[in-house]
């Protein structure tokens, strides 16, 4: 015997009123897609609860799979079987044993039985599942409190559906239901992580990256494609524009004071993110600061960097720890790309001394210097843009060798 | 020609040499330099792991290349041994393991581990009960031969793989050497934590080879010196190699899918003929991988054999190739419960996707008329 489905339970969108159909479409879409490597699977939608069908799949890879799909709150594998005592019995005493397999431990059936025509009571079918199970087995008692292992079984109108085990889903909300943001991906610990965090609540993705040649190498670009591409994990394939930014970024070095470099270089990084975003249709955009972490995310910072734009910005990690967001990468697997030791764009012509406090008013005053527009406009026109699948594929030139 | 000699070496596929010339010429560099040319070769180095894993249905960072099965067997089982030898210092294996294994636990022997080798019966294979009764609370390694390369016997993988599972301190390596691409091997359904293969037995080139370690297995390199493989095999990695590899790797098991029955079938339409020859027994079992058959002529020296067929343009081996050069009874035979006669006078075809039937019958004829003459001349006396 094999887990034949599995059952998928929704986060949240009980919440969500008349929109509940698209969002359960929704799911099923990104359900369909993020089990694209076992194409056996089906995904069901039926009386308001979502089933996949295995058909021979792996169930415990297909398991691994569905924590990475957000809006799912847990899911149960699960035996469809016909509907005969006999079978269910078996089918349970199959779903205890896969669940405790040294045979020792409590367990409870709790039986419910919404198609009234099938014979048995659910009280009876308690007793007569647990009685099967204690029957076959040495090590297992019923504890009908706090049990190791609750054998659910639902009599339906097709069949009956066996579960023993319930898993805990990503939860938040499925992706694609909530518009469209972009993130400012520099390659570091903190970006990919707000990424995942913004995927949560259900965004469309695309990410922005500043690209320094040659102060910033190949390394670092393909480090910036090969974190979008864990991401994809989560929220599907998305773009990557990649910006020239070594002219905007030399210039700012020859003009501005040292103590505001860096502030003047976030402040048009985050106009050029903005163009970059109503050029893709985002409307909102995403990064990786957090309240005090460095210099140039002091709240008098964020106050004087934010002043050039009026779009919405989304910082999740805004208020986490340093520790926390460690853990985060290390669980969605970006750590090990981002402490990778290239050189990114806000490291390189690091001035010895950074304002902490920096005020719009100075800010704006050096800017002066400089031709804003000029430089926005010029990196938006140079943009390359990088479509970012979840299976890597292998690189054009080296097509023939593989 | 006609080549039975698979299991020694394969020939590579014309396409896989074609990779590694363009691959050797074009991408020279040494993926650890900075530069576009070094990153250029990384980045090709990382798309054939990338590659090899979805071929293996494995995870990239699982994929650790090695120069063939002779290394990737001393990894897998002295750097699983030595790591853990605090945990126990006791091994499980078997007696029909291929001499890159067999040594290795006997040089672990040495060094102070205790090796249980189970010992197969009359077809060659174990059982998942001889494991679990070997178990004890000291052990850390079972080590198991998948096809074994003498006489083609399928060892029982998956029903080790699930008893191990009750054993989460033991690893679990995998020599599938002789088994890839011909009898399947489900790395994660089995529940192999190690398992080792070699290129030039699937038509790549020789020195290069695939060591599957798990994700969160761990052990210690045999060698010292850079990070190359995670650290698990310093050295400046074999680009063109690991590229051609991943090409044999696709084609072989594109042609494994299509062949593997053909071949079976061929394999034993030999079996049925030799069978009938007088002074010719066959030692492969029944149940078997379908590229190895394994025969005795009796009372002629097998290589004799070898040299005969091999004028008339035709190439099999006697055991293995890597002790077929000393003249001693094989020990796969030996294990098997054959007497001297036998062991000491085997034969071995090994097949692969493209040979033919047509093969089979010029090989058939020629063997019984080499046999015929070759019995006549020794038993004259």
């Amino acid at each position: 015997m094999k887990y034949n489905h599995i059952l998928i339970r929704y986060a949240e969108l009980a919440l969500k009123g008349k929109n509940r159909k698209e969002f359960e479409k929704k799911l099923q879409d990104n359900l369909k897609f993020a089990l694209y490597s076992f194409p056996e699977s089906k995904v069901q939608r039926t009386f308001g609860r979502m089933f996949i069908e295995l058909n021979g799949e792996e169930e415990n890879r297909v398991s691994e799979r569905l924590k990475d799909v957000f809006g799912i709150h847990s899911f149960s594998p699960s035996l469809k079987i016909d509907l005969n005592q006999d079978d269910i019995n078996e089918a349970a005493l199959w779903a205890v044993r896969d669940a405790l397999p040294n045979e020792s431990g409590t367990f409870k059936v709790t039986a419910k039985r919404p198609n009234k025509a099938y014979p048995i009571r659910s009280q009876q079918l308690n007793y007569d599942i647990g009685s099967h199970i204690l029957r076959n087995t040495s090590g297992l008692t019923v504890d009908v409190h706090n049990p190791d292992v609750e054998v659910k079984v639902e009599v339906r109108q097709e069949a009956a559906y066996i579960m023993c085990k319930t898993i805990k889903g990503a939860g938040g909300l499925p992706i694609r239901t909530a518009g469209k943001v972009l993130l400012m991906l520099s390659g570091g610990i903190d970006s990919p992580v707000a990424g995942y965090f913004a995927l949560k609540r259900g965004v469309e993705l695309e990410a922005i990256h500043f690209h320094s040649p040659p102060f910033t190498n190949e390394r670092a670009k393909q480090k910036v494609i090969d974190l979008s591409r864990v991401l994809t994990k989560f929220g599907g394939s998305m773009k990557l524009h990649i910006i020239p930014f070594t002219d905007a970024q030399q210039a700012i070095h020859q003009k501005v004071p040292d103590k505001y470099e860096m502030t003047i270089m976030r402040r048009f990084m985050l106009r050029i993110a903005e163009a970059a975003a109503k050029k893709n249709g985002a409307i909102g955009i995403v990064n990786g600061e957090s309240l005090g972490q460095v210099a140039s995310q002091t709240l008098d910072s964020m106050y004087t960097i934010n002043e050039v734009t009026n779009m919405p910005i989304i910082r999740p990690l805004v208020t986490m720890d340093k520790l926390d967001v460690i853990k985060v990468a290390k669980d969605i697997g970006t750590y090990d790309l981002s402490i990778l030791p290239y050189e990114d764009c806000c490291t390189i012509f690091l001035p010895p001394q950074t304002k902490t406090k920096p005020n719009r008013e100075k800010a704006n005053l050096y800017e002066k210097e400089l031709n804003i527009e000029l430089y926005v406009q010029d990196a938006i026109e140079r943009m390359e843009t990088i479509k970012i699948t979840p299976n890597s594929e292998v690189d054009k030139e080296f097509e023939d060798l593989f | 020609m006609i080549y039975f000699d698979n299991s020694a070496t394969t020939k590579p596929y014309k396409e896989v040499v074609e990779t590694y010339i363009k691959t050797a010429s074009e991408y020279f560099g040494n993926p650890s330099s900075l530069h576009p040319l070094g990153k250029a070769s990384e980045r090709l180095l990382n798309q054939a792991r990338e590659l090899g894993a979805t071929y293996l249905n494995v995870l990239p960072k699982e994929v650790y290349f090695t120069s063939g099965g002779t290394e990737g067997n001393n990894i897998a089982i002295k750097g699983t041994a030595r790591l853990h030898k605090s945990r126990g210092r006791h091994l499980i294996t078997t007696n029909i393991e291929h001499p890159s294994s067999l040594e290795a636990f006997q040089q672990l022997e040495s060094e102070g581990f205790e090796v249980t080798y189970l010992e197969v019966d009359e077809n060659g294979v174990i059982t998942t009960n001889q494991v679990a009764a070997a178990i004890k609370s000291n052990t850390i390694l079972v080590s198991i031969i998948h096809v074994n390369n003498e006489v083609g016997s399928i060892l029982p993988i998956n029903g080790i793989g699930q008893l191990l599972t009750n054993y989460p301190k033991i690893l679990f390596h995998v020599d599938h050497v002789q088994g890839f691409g011909k009898v399947p091997l489900r790395f994660y359904e089995d529940k192999v934590d190690l398992c080792t293969i070699s290129a030039h037995k699937f038509h790549g080139l020789k020195g290069n080879g695939i060591l599957y370690i798990r994700d969160g297995v761990r052990v210690e390199p045999l060698m010292s010196g850079g990070k190359q493989e995670r650290g698990n095999r310093p050295g400046t990695e074999n680009v063109p190699g690991v590229v051609a590899m991943i090409k044999a790797l696709r084609l072989s098991l594109q042609a494994s899918k299509k062949n593997v029955e053909s071949m079976e079938k061929m394999n034993r339409w030999i079996e049925k003929e030799c069978f009938d020859l007088d002074g010719v027994v066959i030692n492969s079992p029944t149940m078997r991988a379908p590229h190895i058959l394994n025969m005795s002529v009796i009372g002629v020296k097998p290589e004799v054999v070898v040299q005969a067929l091999a004028e008339k343009d035709i190439y099999v081996s006697t055991k293995s190739a890597c002790s077929s050069k000393q003249s001693e009874p094989s020990k796969v035979l030996e294990a098997m419960g054959f007497d001297n006669d036998r062991s000491s006078t085997s034969i071995r075809l090994s097949f692969t996707y493209e040979n033919t039937m047509e093969e089979a019958m010029l090989f058939v004829q020629a063997f019984s008329s080499t046999v015929e003459t070759l019995k006549k001349v020794v038993e004259k006396k």
